[in-house]
């Protein structure tokens, strides 16, 4: 075979070669040279240096939507991971009908994100929604959600734990890896449930609490539908997202230079995040000897 | 999400085997766990149980106060309605075609790609295959507003091309995530297989066909939903490259409808529940399959 299979290799692997020469390498490289003129669509673009990115500096929006999307993440994350992992742990309890525990919380995720954002308009309707209904049926004051600047973040917050469906199953998935002779172990040596979950459960769940932390990271700073469909970035910038507010410099006010220095700050605070995440793991994450992940 | 399912797939394959640790906990301690797994499962439904009851209900009976919690008499009608109210089905056509070019294209490519990763040698072949890699990474924002701009300048806007095309490069982006997950499946096939063939005179192409592929029906199909729930889902590409309501998928469709009939929440309800059913259909469906599908080879994320 020898020459013959390489020539077969390389020519099976040319859609995803050619792909990414055309859709990432390709747009990457013309997106940094974008981000460098001043360019308005319909007019001709103007080579600007560094201008872009200095202009962020002075931009109170800017610095708006990089502050709405950090209070969201760090409010989002965390949420979903903790109470997908305690879900997680509660469903993988033993029961006899586990798989329906598990459907019924993972249904959430199954939403497409346009009809999951229409419905939950809806439940945070400050007149007749279903939050509002139920906190005057039970005689409790009631909230603007996201009609409000200071609960409209919160309320998206509430909407989107809904789907932690998704971190739950990934949880669940690992808790199937925890080997089980350890918790005999344990119980051997006279400790309790807590013992068990301390010195076995998540020493072993660390990589996968690290897994759902990146993902999650990442997803949150490029959330765009909500924003989009549901408060159009308001009440006054509250809601006001990185990629929204990227998506409306660059389609809503044509300035492709400009949001395109945007997509590339973006891209170098996701790589910042993640390293710096990759390199605070080494001192919480365990790995089996032998690297079983 | 399609970690997350993938996931979803392994964990039900052990049902539970860790359960042990607390299956003989206090009767009390059990009792516990048990209401708040049911309070929350209460809470999680909580929203679709709005969605049904705010679809079957007429405009009067939503606004009426106190609140009338539940549709009486049931008003059937949002459903012709809503439906009617904007071309719901030319959308749903459109969605569909352009869900057959994505899910052929991602699955053809993908699986040639992932073939020729895992089974073909060639040199230089796990350097591409670590770079590809590095794309799954990247925050689309990164290649959105160039990759707008080729089509504007190629004159595609409007078309379904920006949106199909790069599927057809083996999904572009996002699909190399379905080049591995395929790829760490052909790597469970035993090689013997291609060699028998190799020496009875196949070339690759033949043992791709023939011999990997029909084995590899599980993560076909795992991909197959995979491609097709994202296509169903994806709001930001619609948005971007179709502007003629004629061309609208399900999802701009609803966004639309959404924000032409502000107030009309029967309507509305209707309307997202029509288009949330499939997906949750092909979930309850293809569940069973997945489970078995993945439990019979064992895909290793």
């Amino acid at each position: 075979m020898g020459r013959a299979e390489a020539r077969w290799g390389v020519l099976f692997a040319m859609p995803a070669i050619l792909g990414f020469a055309i859709f990432t390498i390709g747009p990457m490289v013309a997106s940094f040279v974008f981000s460098l003129t001043d360019w308005t669509v319909g007019a001709t673009p103007r080579f600007i240096g560094v201008d872009n990115y200095r202009a962020m500096v002075d931009d109170p929006l800017f610095w708006k939507s990089l502050g709405v999307t950090t209070y969201y993440t760090l409010a989002a994350v965390p949420i979903a991971l903790v109470v997908g992992f305690v879900v997680a742990m509660l469903v993988n309890a033993g029961w006899r009908r586990q798989s329906v525990w598990r459907t019924i919380y993972y249904l959430p995720t199954l939403v497409p994100a346009v009809a999951s954002a229409v419905l939950w308009i809806w439940i945070f309707n400050p007149d007749s929604g279903l939050f509002n209904s139920v906190l005057r049926a039970l005689g409790l004051p009631t909230s603007n959600w996201i009609y409000s600047e200071s609960t409209a973040v919160p309320s998206l917050i509430i909407m989107s734990t809904w789907g932690f469906g998704n971190a739950m199953v990934i949880f669940l998935a690992g808790l199937q890896g925890v080997p089980r002779h350890l918790y005999e172990a344990v119980a051997l040596d006279g400790g309790g449930a807590w013992a068990k979950f301390w010195h076995v459960t998540l020493p072993f769940m660390t990589p996968v609490i690290f897994y759902n932390l990146v993902t999650g990271v990442i997803g949150t700073f490029q959330v765009f539908n909500q924003a989009y469909i549901m408060t159009s970035g308001g009440p006054n910038n509250a809601t006001l997202f990185y990629i929204y507010y990227l998506y409306t410099q660059a389609f809503t006010d044509s300035q492709m230079g400009y949001a395109s220095a945007l997509a590339w700050v973006l891209f170098l605070i996701v790589l910042v995040i993640t390293a710096a995440l990759f390199r605070n793991a080494r001192s919480w994450v365990y790995y089996e000897a032998g690297g079983a992940r | 999400m399609s970690s997350a399912m993938q996931s979803l797939l392994r964990a039900g394959r052990h049902g539970g085997a860790t359960g042990e640790q607390v299956r003989g906990g206090q009767p009390f301690t059990r009792a516990m766990m048990f209401a708040v797994l049911a309070l929350g499962a209460v809470v999680m439904l909580m929203p679709f149980a709005w969605l049904v009851r705010s679809a079957l209900m007429t405009d009067a009976q939503i606004f009426i106060n106190p609140p009338q919690w539940l549709p009486d008499p049931v008003a059937w009608q949002n459903f012709p309605d809503a439906l009617t109210a904007q071309p719901f089905a030319r959308y749903f056509l459109n969605t569909m075609i352009i869900e057959a070019l994505v899910v052929t294209g991602t699955v053809l490519t993908c699986s040639l790609t992932a073939f020729s990763f895992a089974r073909l040698r060639w040199r230089g072949r796990d350097v591409v295959f670590g770079i590809l890699l590095t794309g799954v990474m990247l925050p689309y924002a990164v290649t959105l507003i160039p990759t707008f701009v080729g089509w504007a300048a190629l004159g595609a806007l409007d078309t379904f091309v920006p949106l199909t095309l790069p599927a057809w490069f083996a999904g572009a982006g996002g699909g190399v995530f379905n080049i591995f997950l395929i790829r760490q499946f052909f790597l469970t096939i035993p090689y013997e297989m291609d060699e028998a063939a190799y020496i009875d005179g196949a070339n690759p192409w033949q043992v791709f066909t023939r011999i990997v592929l029909p084995l590899a029906k599980p993560v076909i199909v795992v991909v197959t939903i995979f491609t097709f729930i994202g296509v169903w889902n994806d709001f930001l590409g619609p948005l971007l490259y179709l502007s003629d309501s004629r061309n609208f998928t399900l999802a701009l469709g609803l966004a639309t409808f959404q924000s032409t009939y502000t107030a009309q929440w029967g309507l509305l309800m209707a309307a997202s529940f029509v288009v949330i059913l499939p997906i949750v259909l092909l979930f309850f469906v293809l569940q069973r399959y997945f489970v078995e599908g993945v439990t019979l080879t064992g895909i290793k994320g």
